[in-house]
């Protein structure tokens, strides 16, 4: 996968990563482009297109738009299976997701998507376990605000 | 308050900025906020100022700012502070960015430490903007890993060495090893990290895929328990068992396969067996099935497995789902050039897509349908694609109409038929067909002598309906200036009977002129079309007369040009205006080239009749070998002037069959081996009927008469005394350097035996130079 873009309904965009390097300005203006085509689409039209020379996936869920610009050898419908499943973690962990909880909580949407691919590819097929090492992960984060030297250090003190 | 509520309150102000302005305004208050916390010292609320610049940074403002302080947080101890600093290092520092160099040691250290979340940053990472430099100082540290870690950190270094080696290919070498052992593994993460990593390796190096080539019993093992193992909560999707990795796997395979009839045959079996078992209700089952087809279609399968694979897209084709469609017609567009007939066999169903609403369907189904052209079909083909021409959308267009011009240039049964699709597209999609249709369309219809009646009945119909489709506007006023006088006789055989009458011609190709939606190209051909008519029609010459002459002093200077010429053709040069505007010879691609390379763009002005034109006479068949020598350099034209050259005194610019220059008729004097004759009397003396040939009955006479000017007309007569018919009678003749010689067409090539038939032949001659006069005359003719 070279990219993803999450994006409203009027072309806000929610989130984005890159797998590809490119400068900041270009990837402003392609995800705009971008963008831009893919709302001009009607509803009823096939998932996949030709844009520049990309291969791109979207699917619309409620008032979000996720695409993924994926390369030429790449399997077309595994990947709209690959958003499926993205979409399918969001749900459960922020509980019937709606694009408000993207929103507000964008860092957390990108750590979900940190834990099920890497490098553009899935690193996990399986859901529950992502869901099991996202859940551990923010436990360390809120648990263990301190880090473990301090902790041994405190453990130390205490006895 | 916590820190993750300033962030959150930090959105919503800026969500409830009602003016772009105002956002912007919140914004700079927020960044200078932001920049002034980054400058202080460590205040524990350091990952949330991060996490509002990245927030800032998605919404389009400028974050670099941030960069080092991606680089400090990362650096710090804190797991929630290195979290937030890697996914800041992830979104705005890439390989260009100096201080992305900056990261490496602590990716370093972090692959080492304790804490697997903490490696696994670190991994995610290197993955996701790791440059070629940063690969190669971590290279070793991620092989460490892949040979000895948890499954959890096993899957996300796999799929590091994937980025490692795409971006820097020659450590693959030393990734091999780990990847074999690797297959081993139980964990489907890891496996699917795995088979990723074997793919890669194997497409960059040949002698890599060499040895995994033994690795495809152990593929095939794996494939065949997910396929035939049971509901597994963790993995099945829509029944499918894992699916991702089964098109992973199964793309593995195909390149394992590729080329290599042992690997081929080692997984027949099982591509066999996922061909019939998948379920493909979902999506997930049609992309195994997908895979599987693509795989089939690329290693040396089995004649029956391809046959499998085919039907299976057949079946794809008649689904609901648009996207499978589409992935049909994709996968057999690849396949169309090697498997024709089989994919012929679907021919129907690819042609119903051609009406799909979809864009992209559509297009997936016209170049498919282009491909699937045959002699056998192109009927029904057209008849479809002619449809779709109609109601396509218009960036495919002229797609369309060149694929369609390909297909009836290759397969058209008959001329009639090929004709007749050509003014169908130019009707239907005339502003979208490329230039030189129109000289192509020109060429076919002069080729096909038996249907000009027919063709200019029909495009005069097509003129009269609409005159806003340039090409089409443009063949027809050719055809109306070449064969207007087959229009005016009214029946023709082929379609019905139309009263036309003279003025009805002439106001069409008025209309046509004056039409503020005629290019000027257009116009061109109108004006050229009403002055042929001059010659086809009778009675209103006059009025082409004053047409021509209001054009004598229009704005566009090539219409200008054209008019003043015209003109002199009515006026000075009345007597050659027959001649000057006979009907065109056939005409061949290459001389179409050599014309239309001449001139540069406006190719079509070219066929002009500012060249008169020899009939064909000059190329009927000849007997001798000499003659062809003759005819190479009759042939040989001298290049046409620019476009709306004068006709004036200097005689016109040759047409390409058989006038002859001065220079091509300076080497026929030796060439020919024919007669000598006498020079012709100068230009003073009274003209005389000299015998120049008389031989077994068969008796040539030249005459001249009075010149003009310079010029010198000689008529040729033949009689015929003798026993025997003759026939196939031809006269040439060579003139010497200088002087320029135009040969009218005779009056008939035979004459019967013992009769006082005659054949008589003119010749225009123009010696401006006022060299003496000399001619060669080549006689041939067949006896019986």
């Amino acid at each position: 996968m070279r990219f993803m873009l999450l994006f409203s309904r009027q072309g806000k965009l929610r989130l984005q990563k890159w797998y590809v390097p490119l400068g900041d300005q270009e990837k402003r203006r392609l995800g705009r482009e971008l963008v831009q085509t893919i709302l001009g689409r009607k509803a009823k039209m096939c998932s996949f297109l030709e844009w520049r020379d990309l291969k791109v996936v979207y699917k619309r869920y409620a008032s979000l738009y996720f695409c993924c610009a994926i390369e030429e050898q790449d399997n077309e419908l595994i990947t709209l299976e690959v958003i499926h499943r993205y979409v399918e973690l969001l749900d459960k962990y922020f509980g019937s997701v709606c694009e408000l909880d993207i929103i507000f909580n964008f860092e957390k949407a990108y750590f979900i998507l940190d834990e099920f691919l890497l490098g553009g590819e899935a690193q996990e097929t399986s859901k529950k376990s992502v869901l099991k090492a996202i859940e551990q992960a923010d436990q360390l984060q809120e648990v263990r605000a301190v880090s473990i030297e301090d902790l041994s250090l405190t453990a130390v003190v205490l006895s | 308050m916590s820190p993750s509520v300033r962030l959150q309150e930090m959105i919503r102000v800026i969500r409830s900025a009602r003016t772009q302005g105002e956002e912007r305004g919140v914004i700079q208050r927020e960044c200078a906020a932001i920049r002034a916390q980054f400058r202080q010292a460590d205040n524990g609320g350091r990952s949330h100022n991060l996490a509002k610049l990245l927030y800032v940074h998605m919404l389009g403002y400028p974050a670099h700012f941030g960069q080092m302080e991606c680089v400090r947080l990362i650096a710090s101890p804190r797991y929630n502070e290195k979290r937030v600093g890697y996914l800041g290092a992830m979104m705005l520092l890439d390989e260009n960015q100096d201080a992305s160099l900056l990261i490496t040691n602590s990716i370093k250290n972090d692959l080492a430490h304790s804490s697997q979340y903490v490696q696994s940053l670190a991994l995610c990472t290197l993955a996701c903007m790791g440059s070629a430099e940063m690969c190669r100082d971590l290279a070793p540290e991620i092989d460490r890993l892949l040979r000895a870690s948890s499954s959890y950190i096993k899957k996300k270094a796999t799929l590091c060495a994937v980025h490692i080696v795409r971006k820097v290919p020659e450590l693959g070498e030393l990734f091999t090893p780990a990847a074999r052992a690797l297959l081993a593994e139980k964990n489907h993460g890891v496996l699917h990290g795995a088979v990723i990593l074997i793919t890669e390796l194997c497409e960059r190096n040949a002698q890599t895929l060499v040895q995994f080539r033994e690795a495809v019993p152990e593929l095939v093992h794996i494939m065949r328990g997910l396929v035939t193992s049971g509901y597994s909560p963790e993995h099945t999707v829509a029944g499918i068992s894992d699916p991702f990795l089964q098109v992973r796997i199964l793309r593995l395979l195909r390149i394992l396969g590729r080329n290599n009839d042992t690997a081929s045959d080692a997984m027949n079996d099982l591509l066999a067996q996922v061909a019939t078992n998948t379920d493909s209700s979902k999506t997930a089952g049609s992309a195994v099935l997908y895979e599987t087809v693509l795989t089939v279609m690329d290693i040396k399968s089995e004649s029956g497995l391809r046959v499998l694979a085919v039907n299976i897209l057949g079946r794809f084709l008649l689904n609901n789902d648009r996207n499978i469609r589409y992935i049909s017609m994709t996968s057999l567009q690849k396949i169309v050039s090697t498997d024709h007939n089989a994919v012929q066999r679907h021919r129907g169903t690819i042609v119903d897509c051609l009406k799909d609403q979809d864009a992209s369907v559509k297009r997936r189904a016209l170049e498919l349908s282009l491909a699937l052209v045959s002699a056998i079909n192109i009927r029904s083909m057209m008849k479809e694609l002619l449809l779709f021409l109609s109601t396509c959308p218009p960036e495919l267009k002229s797609h369309a109409a060149s694929g369609i011009f390909n297909a009836a240039e290759r397969y058209s049964p008959s001329q009639r038929w090929h004709i007749d699709t050509i003014l169908h597209v130019l009707i239907t999609a005339g502003a979208d067909v490329r230039d030189e249709t129109v000289p192509n369309l020109i060429q076919l219809i002069t080729n096909a002598s038996q249907l000009h009646c027919y063709t200019v009945h029909k495009l005069y119909r097509a003129l009269v309906a609409d005159i806003s489709q340039q090409p089409l506007v443009q063949v027809a006023c050719w055809c109306i200036g070449e064969y207007g006088d087959s229009l005016l006789q009214g029946d023709c055989e082929e379609t019905e009977p139309i009263q036309v009458t003279e003025d009805d011609i002439l106001d069409a190709l008025e209309t046509v002129l004056q039409s503020h939606m005629s290019s000027p190209a257009t116009r061109g051909f109108a004006l050229t079309a009403t002055m042929k008519l001059s010659t086809r029609i009778t009675e209103n010459v006059d009025r082409i007369r004053s047409i021509v002459s209001i054009y004598g002093s229009c704005m566009d200077v090539e219409l200008q040009q054209r008019a003043v010429e015209y003109n002199a053709l009515f006026k000075k040069y009345d007597h050659m205006r027959a001649a000057v505007l006979e009907k065109m010879p056939v005409m061949d691609r290459s001389s179409m080239g050599q014309t239309n390379g001449e001139s540069g763009g406006g190719g079509v002005q070219e066929l002009e009749p500012t060249k008169p034109k020899q009939p064909e006479m000059m190329v009927a068949p000849q007997p001798a070998s000499q003659v062809c020598d003759l005819l190479d350099l009759l042939s040989d034209p001298e290049e046409p002037s620019l476009p709306g050259g004068p006709l004036g005194p200097g005689g016109a610019p040759l047409g390409p069959a058989g006038l002859m220059s001065g220079s091509a008729g300076g080497d026929l004097l030796y060439l020919l081996g024919g007669l000598e004759l006498t020079p012709t009397p100068t230009p003073a003396t009274a003209p005389a009927a000299v015998t120049v040939y008389d031989k077994s009955g068969v008796v040539l006479k030249l005459s001249c008469e009075r010149p003009l000017d310079a010029s010198q007309t000689i008529t040729l007569t033949a009689t015929n005394t003798s026993d025997h018919d003759v026939s196939s009678l031809t006269l040439q003749a060579a003139v010497p350097k200088n002087v320029q010689l135009q040969m009218k067409a005779p009056s008939g090539d035979s004459l019967p035996a013992r009769s006082s038939a005659v054949v008589t032949q003119t010749v225009l001659l123009n010696n401006p130079n006022k060299v003496s006069l000399k001619m060669r005359v080549r006689l041939s003719y067949t006896t019986s």
